[in-house]
């Protein structure tokens, strides 16, 4: 099934070129095209491109200087004047917007300071299991044979290790649950699927014959592998990996949900929800704003994802 | 950057051969696929040789082994399943099948360079006409971005693809099959190679465009003064451009001849029949000849001539003997240059 995927995505990449023809009429338009270059193009004509994006740089904006959207702190509270104080719609911005919870701390503190943890562990996973996955899935479609088997194999190991139980096992070693810890926990049981479509994309273009002309013109393997096939196959890489930043943002809140993620001293929506849990009938709104902070964020990833696919694929128009 | 100079930075073993003046010569070169249903023998003891500044044309059907004997001597042969069981590549005197990988890849591009069939998949989509240009200065001489831009723009003007300046930065979609057809010869042409090997060049390209580009290919060829290996099987691009043919089937060489000898007189019934089988203006109406029967499955060759079951000649011998490549000589026995055919009865098919 996944094979089935990556391959038509890969192939549809290596037929952009000539799509974008069709519709470019032969017209020269007087700037050099490329794939990415015309990725670029038909997204921003996107409105689901556009309002993803606008999300994402707000939460990013958000993660990286929280201080610019709360003077509140997130972390006193006040139980006499704010035990789980109602939300105050109308106030925007304000320390009470999105009201109080059980200790007496500002909803709307946390949820932007819950921010930073989210997001950090959803880009620092992707970019590890990007890295490392895609370096594996490299290797093992390039050359190989004994390589490939072996490669695989251990693709396969690490892919029967269901995900989220997988990183409770690991996370359940660690009293000292930092970022880094998450994050490495997370990479390491979810790198497989990024190499399996790395794998699966890096075999349909070593057999083109651009990639035999450049070794025909003399180039090493190096330059063959990250110059002329890399480029190639990285487009169906990058889809996946944009609609999976989404579920490690899911994980790491389920996981600190479980109590395995971040802890106490930390901010992130995966605990408040769960600390919302006691009264959700009484006090909705202490689960409703971190809940709906998640979601916004993860459909945020989810829906780039699908508007990078579709630019890059054009058989899915 | 003339063709003395070129030669001087050649490796400098090549003493004996200098007088030879080899560049290229291919010795009893086998090649064979070990597949799922056996070994198929795909080039079965080739030999030719090409001199600087000469043109030998390689003809023959799909499947006779023209391309992957050219692939062998660009050492780009998926091996496994390729196997080169037997048989030398001499370039310069030098046999590249004993030498290294990194020796052989300099060779590729600088010494030998190689022009695809299909321009389009042959130039990668992702990257701009100059970078891939400029790659070829960059991976070999060490240049830096901007040079190898201006190197890139000149060579461009050389295979004369106009606006060079303007359309140095654009992808290889937005050009036409003949103009991309032109930078992969550009490409090929790069660092001034001694030999090129351009298999089936003009295949994808409509006529008008084909003349164009072989021209500029034969044009190129002579001011440089290349060796140039010509594939194809289109007999009527040999004609123009070629000093001499070979002519393969099932992988081996069945003919030999300097290029207008072989069409008044071919010593093979094979070249014969595909002569044949060329349309003729003063034969309209009259029905075409053609080959009968169909090229031999290279997992079971045909015993004794690899053609017998085609050849309207065949006898006894045939089908038992392996015919080799014998020299072919005039009725009183003068030597005729360059010509051999492989062929029991090539005194009859000659003479007769």
């Amino acid at each position: 099934m996944p094979d089935a995927t990556k391959t038509t995505a890969a192939e549809a990449v290596a037929e952009t070129p000539v799509a974008a023809k069709v519709v470019d009429g032969g017209e020269a338009s007087g700037k050099p095209r490329s794939l990415w270059g015309d990725a670029w193009r038909d997204l921003r004509r996107r409105p689901l491109f556009v309002i993803s994006a606008a999300l994402i740089v707000v939460l990013i904006l958000v993660a990286a200087f929280p201080g610019l959207f709360t003077d509140a702190n997130p972390e006193s509270g006040d139980l006499q004047n704010h035990f789980l104080e109602k939300p105050n719609l109308g106030h925007f911005f304000q320390a009470d917007w999105f009201g109080y919870d059980r200790q007496g701390r500002s909803i709307y503190a946390r949820v932007i300071f819950g921010a930073r943890n989210s997001i950090m562990v959803g880009l620092g996973v992707t970019i590890l299991v990007t890295a490392f996955g895609g370096l594996v899935g490299m290797l093992a479609g390039y050359f190989g044979g004994f390589w490939d088997s072996l490669l695989s194999r251990i693709v396969d190991v690490f892919f029967g290790i269901p995900f989220l139980l997988g990183a409770m096992v690991v996370l359940n070693a660690f009293t000292d649950r930092t970022a880094m810890v998450i994050i490495g926990a997370l990479a390491f049981l979810g790198w497989t699927q990024i190499a399996r479509v790395m794998r699966g994309a890096v075999i349909t273009t070593k057999h083109a014959d651009y990639v035999m002309a450049a070794k025909a013109l003399g180039a090493g393997t190096g330059r063959i592998l990250f110059r002329h096939i890399l480029p190639n196959a990285l487009a169906p890489v990058i889809v996946v990996a944009t609609i999976s930043l989404g579920t490690y943002i899911v994980a790491e809140s389920t996981l600190s949900f479980l109590g395995l993620g971040f802890g106490n001293d930390s901010f992130s929506w995966g605990s408040d929800i769960s600390d919302a849990l006691n009264d959700i009938r009484n006090n909705p709104h202490t689960l409703i704003f971190p809940a709906g902070m998640l979601s916004i964020t993860v459909l945020a990833f989810i829906m780039m994802g699908d508007a990078v696919r579709e630019a890059l694929d054009p058989k899915l128009r | 950057m003339t063709i003395t100079d070129k030669t001087a930075d050649v490796p400098a073993p090549r003493s004996g051969e200098e007088k030879s003046g080899r560049l290229l010569d291919v010795k009893d070169l086998h090649v064979e696929f070990h597949t799922r249903d056996g070994v198929v023998k795909a080039v079965n003891g080739v030999n030719y040789s090409v001199d600087a500044g000469e043109t030998l044309a390689v003809l023959g059907e799909s499947g006779s082994g023209k391309s992957v004997t050219a692939q062998a001597i660009m050492g780009i042969l998926d091996m496994p399943p390729g196997k080169i069981p037997q048989g030398e590549i001499l370039f310069r005197g030098q046999d590249m099948l004993k030498m290294s990988n990194e020796e052989r890849r300099k060779i590729r591009g600088r010494k030998i360079a190689m022009i695809f069939q299909d321009a389009l998949s042959s130039l990668n989509p992702v990257l701009s006409v100059g970078y891939q240009l400029g790659e070829m200065f960059r991976v070999h001489d060490g240049l830096s971005r901007k040079e190898a831009k201006a190197k890139s723009i000149e060579l461009m003007d050389r295979v004369k693809i106009p606006a060079a300046k303007e359309r140095v930065n654009d992808y290889p979609h937005q050009f036409s099959g003949g103009m991309r057809q032109r930078i992969m010869i550009a490409m090929a042409l790069a660092l001034e190679p001694d030999l090129i090997i351009a298999d089936e060049p003009t295949t994808a390209l409509d006529v008008t465009v084909q003349a164009q580009v072989m021209d500029l290919l034969a044009e190129l060829q002579r001011e440089y003064n290349m060796g140039l290996i010509l594939i194809t099987h289109d007999l009527g691009v040999v004609a123009d451009v070629a000093d001499k043919i070979a002519v393969m089937y099932a992988g081996r060489i069945v003919e030999t001849a300097p290029v207008h000898e072989l069409y008044k007189r071919p010593a093979h019934p094979y070249t014969r029949g595909l002569l044949d089988s060329i349309p003729r203006l003063d034969q309209k109406g009259h029905e075409l000849y053609a080959i009968k029967g169909l090229p031999p499955n290279l997992l079971k060759i045909p015993s004794g001539c690899a053609f017998n079951p085609r050849c309207p000649k065949a006898t006894d011998i045939c089908r038992t003997e392996v015919p080799p490549l014998v020299p072919v000589t005039e009725q009183d026995g003068a030597e005729l240059v360059g010509r051999g055919s492989a062929c029991h009865f090539w005194k009859e098919t000659i003479h007769g």
